[in-house]
């Protein structure tokens, strides 16, 4: 069978959109069946990896760290990476110019630095491209 | 002919855009291709019956699918869901989106 391979453009940062989960969903969806998965994170998307993103309690509802189970996105793309590291692959490129705009380059293991250059690459090399802009 | 996949994801009681894109696969569908609209996050919120959004587009053959993620969020049942409507997982929009040959829009 000929391979598969997906390409996705994020730009939404964390917390802001269901834009991300969606994302994350269909990135999940899409290695379950065996799909690489290429991810070129852009703007503020790029720290949806970040590794300083700590989980918190909820004061309104009195709740701790550990009933409240706050996701975070850093844990969902590890998770990602780690069911992505061999076949299917998911290579996921954060956008450099947006990282250092941001301070954004202390991300979880597994994430790549790159440029619109590389999502061209993805792109071309890719059965079907998905952009997910902002609003 | 090509296959499009339209995603949309807005509610269309916040953004009036929701119509240019149910205009734009109106048209594709009637130039010959083969169309998907499939709804997500408040794009749902279309679905409904009591909303009567869509019928032109489930009329013109127009292949109409809402994420059941999406609708359980929002609390709507599959048995709301205006006729034309099917729901959906994730599963379906993949594997639309690896076809060949597939153009895909994400509003």
């Amino acid at each position: 069978m000929k391979e598969r391979r997906l390409t996705l453009a994020l730009m939404d940062p964390p917390y802001e959109s269901a834009n991300s989960t969606t994302a994350l969903r269909i990135i999940s969806a899409a290695l379950a069946k065996g799909i690489d998965v290429n991810v070129f994170a852009y703007e503020g998307a790029v720290c949806l990896p970040l590794k300083d993103q700590a989980p918190h309690a909820n004061p309104v509802k009195g709740t701790t760290v550990e009933q409240e189970e706050h996701p975070t996105t850093k844990a969902f793309i590890s998770s990602l990476l780690e069911i992505g590291k061999d076949t299917p692959v998911l290579t996921w490129v954060n956008c450099g110019l947006c990282v250092d705009e941001r301070g954004a380059g202390n991300v979880v293991e597994g994430v790549k630095r790159g440029s619109p250059a590389d999502f061209f690459k993805m792109a071309t090399e890719s059965t079907n491209t998905l952009v997910i802009p902002t609003k | 002919m090509k296959r499009y996949i339209f995603i949309e994801s807005r509610d269309p009681f916040e953004s009036r855009d929701t119509q240019f894109v149910e205009d734009t696969a109106v048209a594709v569908k009637e130039r010959g291709h083969e169309v998907t609209v499939f709804l997500v996050q408040n794009g749902v919120l279309a679905a409904r019956t009591s909303v009567r959004r869509l019928g032109r587009l489930a009329e013109a053959g127009v292949t109409l699918l809402a994420d059941d993620f999406s609708l359980r969020e929002r609390g709507i049942r599959a048995d709301e869901l205006a006729p034309g409507i099917r729901e959906s997982g994730i599963d379906a929009l993949v594997d639309a989106l690896v076809q060949e040959n597939t153009k895909a829009l994400w509003h």
